[in-house]
């Protein structure tokens, strides 16, 4: 708890830096719309306007300063125009229209968590193999630990249109790069999990006559829990990014990556914006749900959380 | 034909698993050779069988070329590669990782001074890094032009929030006695920085780098699907994904694999060099 104010100053100051940005980022346009509007502008042309910075601007036109934060289509919006945008497009309108975040929203959060249990299911498979099986570990663990230092996310678009090509369209595609993206954390992490019970205690359980798989569903599972949650929280944030990707170059209607990419075409940067920080806030949303499993989880197991 | 490549498949399989079963297995399964041999062993099983499955089922080259085709394709292009190679990893990543990170240790250095500051930052920053950040890059592209700069300028945020949670961790990674000591020796802020908490911060501080070799390459391949020039490693993935040209996407993925895992061994190098006392680096 004692660390909520220093959370809060730091949020703060960097809303106060993204505020004082605005006036410069945004100076140019307001100038020349003001303009339009028929108020007196300093230095008078556009082409003049253009030798200056926004700073130098801002400067020499204080009365427009308010102005830079209404603007319809900013190249820096101020913070109060993403949060009514936020509000119109969350709240406001109904879940089913197009223009509903909530829709858009649950569109790369059904292909992020159909991906992310596919890939966390795989994953678990794969490490009880590797932590059972001295072949499997010697040939598949190099290859999954190398997979990590390798920008998997570049192979996104390829993979749309290599389904696309044999007819799976839709869901699944997105899903699979989720759950490619989830997989390797998972593996990599339970693998640390499973293999995490010391020799005294893989001893204690010898000395109970414990048949393997005795050992796997009382010792080895359990002690793994905490790494898995660990991989978790990774992996699923690591899901919602692939989704996120898999809509940018593939022309998607729906999802966060597509109103991006719509914000972004059609200049409507709110739009942009607005999804933006709805896919943040989803993000943080799903890493603390699962930072909430654990800690659960864990007091309910008796672990002292890692 | 179909049950004649299938069966040949997973002879091939066979093969391999034997021959990998036999190395892990063996009185030699410990020595380093053996290490070695196992997953190339198993990567080249995997890439015949792919070979094998595409030519005897006659895949569409459209949907999975095989790997002879890729291998090919990327020496006949290799001039082209390097073009898309020195436009994405050298001007996009490398210069945004650079940025990134001195701005993120000058950061973390300035807040460590003030314990408030530090408490704010470690939540803040370890939320952001859980961000998807990629998703600023068509903001980025729109500010900056779709030339190097934008996407440096992508990368440069990407990478910044991990190392700084990492520098600012470990930079707090040292115990009271050694700050008593150093206190002891008359060492004011500058020594004991240092001297003291620098190095105990430096396997922190690598493993932010390390975290970021990876995104830094992601950030920039990413940024270009949303506006580049008519070069580099995102723009050729996303027209040859349009043009059906799978060959040369796979050849452009082959280069981001080799470029990936060798900044990521760049790193964990100088790490093993500059971390040389830590006990995660004795052999």
């Amino acid at each position: 708890m004692k660390s909520v104010l220093p959370v809060l100053t730091i949020v703060a100051a960097i809303l106060f830096v993204w505020v004082l940005a605005v006036i410069p980022m945004n100076m140019h346009l307001t100038a020349d719309q003001a303009q339009r509007d028929g108020l007196v502008v300093s230095p008078e042309t556009p082409a003049e306007r253009q030798d200056h910075s926004g700073l130098g601007l801002s400067l020499r036109n204080p009365s427009l300063l308010g102005l830079t934060f209404v603007q319809e289509r900013p190249r820096l919006p101020s913070p109060h125009q993403v949060a009514v945008e936020m509000w119109d497009t969350i709240v406001m309108k109904k879940i089913t229209s197009k223009r509903s975040l909530v829709y858009h929203g649950w569109v790369t959060l059904s292909a992020t968590l159909l991906g992310f249990a596919i890939g966390t299911g795989l994953g678990i498979l794969l490490a009880v193999g590797i932590v059972y099986n001295r072949a499997m570990d010697m040939s598949v663990m190099p290859w999954a630990i190398a997979s990590q230092t390798i920008p998997i996310l570049a192979l996104a678009p390829m993979i749309i249109v290599m389904l696309g090509a044999i007819g799976i369209q839709g869901l699944l595609p997105k899903a699979i790069i989720s759950a490619y993206l989830s997989f390797f954390p998972v593996v990599v992490g339970m693998v640390k999990g499973l293999r995490s019970p010391d020799g005294m205690q893989l001893d204690l359980l010898r000395t109970y006559h414990a048949s393997p798989a005795q050992g796997f569903w009382k010792l080895r599972l359990p002690a793994s829990v905490p790494y898995l949650f660990a991989s978790l929280k990774i992996g699923i944030s690591a899901s919602l990014v692939g989704a996120i990707v898999a809509e940018l170059p593939t022309g998607a209607r729906a999802g966060f990556g597509a109103r991006m990419l719509v914000g972004d075409q059609y200049g409507q940067p709110l739009v942009t914006w607005a999804a933006l920080f709805a896919a943040a806030i989803t993000a943080a949303a799903l890493v603390g749900l699962f930072s909430l499993l654990e800690r659960l989880t864990l007091r309910r197991m008796g672990m002292v959380r890692a | 034909m179909t049950w004649v490549a299938i069966i040949g498949a997973l002879a091939i399989w066979a093969v391999g698993w034997f021959i990998n079963t036999r190395l892990a297995n063996g009185p030699k399964s410990d020595a380093r050779l053996v290490g070695l041999l196992v997953p190339i062993i198993f990567g080249l099983t995997l890439l015949l069988m792919w070979e094998w499955l595409v030519r005897m089922l006659e895949v569409n080259a459209v949907i999975l070329p095989p790997p002879s085709a890729i291998g090919v394709r990327f020496v006949s292009e290799l001039p082209r590669l390097w073009a898309d190679f020195e436009q994405t990893i050298i001007k996009g990543a490398m210069t945004g990782y650079l940025f990134g990170a001195v701005a993120a240790f000058a950061v973390a250095i300035l807040a460590d001074r003030s314990d408030f500051l530090t408490r704010g930052i470690l939540p803040v920053g370890g939320f952001m890094a859980a961000l998807p950040i990629v998703g600023t890059a068509p903001i980025f592209v729109k500010w900056l032009g779709s030339g190097w700069e934008s996407k440096a300028a992508v990368v440069g945020v990407m990478v910044f929030f991990p190392i700084l949670v990492n520098t600012v961790a470990g930079l707090r990674d040292t115990t009271a006695m050694q700050r008593d000591l150093m206190r002891t020796y008359g060492a004011g802020y500058w020594p004991s920085l240092f001297k003291l908490r620098l190095p105990a911060a430096m396997p922190f501080i690598f493993n932010g780098l390390k975290i970021a070799t990876t995104l830094a390459l992601i950030g920039a391949i990413v940024a270009e699907f949303f506006g580049s020039p008519t070069v580099g490693m995102g723009f050729r993935i996303s027209t040859s994904v349009g043009q059906l040209a799978l060959d040369m996407v796979w050849a452009e993925i082959v280069v981001a694999a080799i470029a990936g895992s060798t900044l990521y061994g760049l790193m964990a190098w100088i790490e093993g060099r500059v971390t040389f006392w830590h006990p995660s680096q004795r052999k």
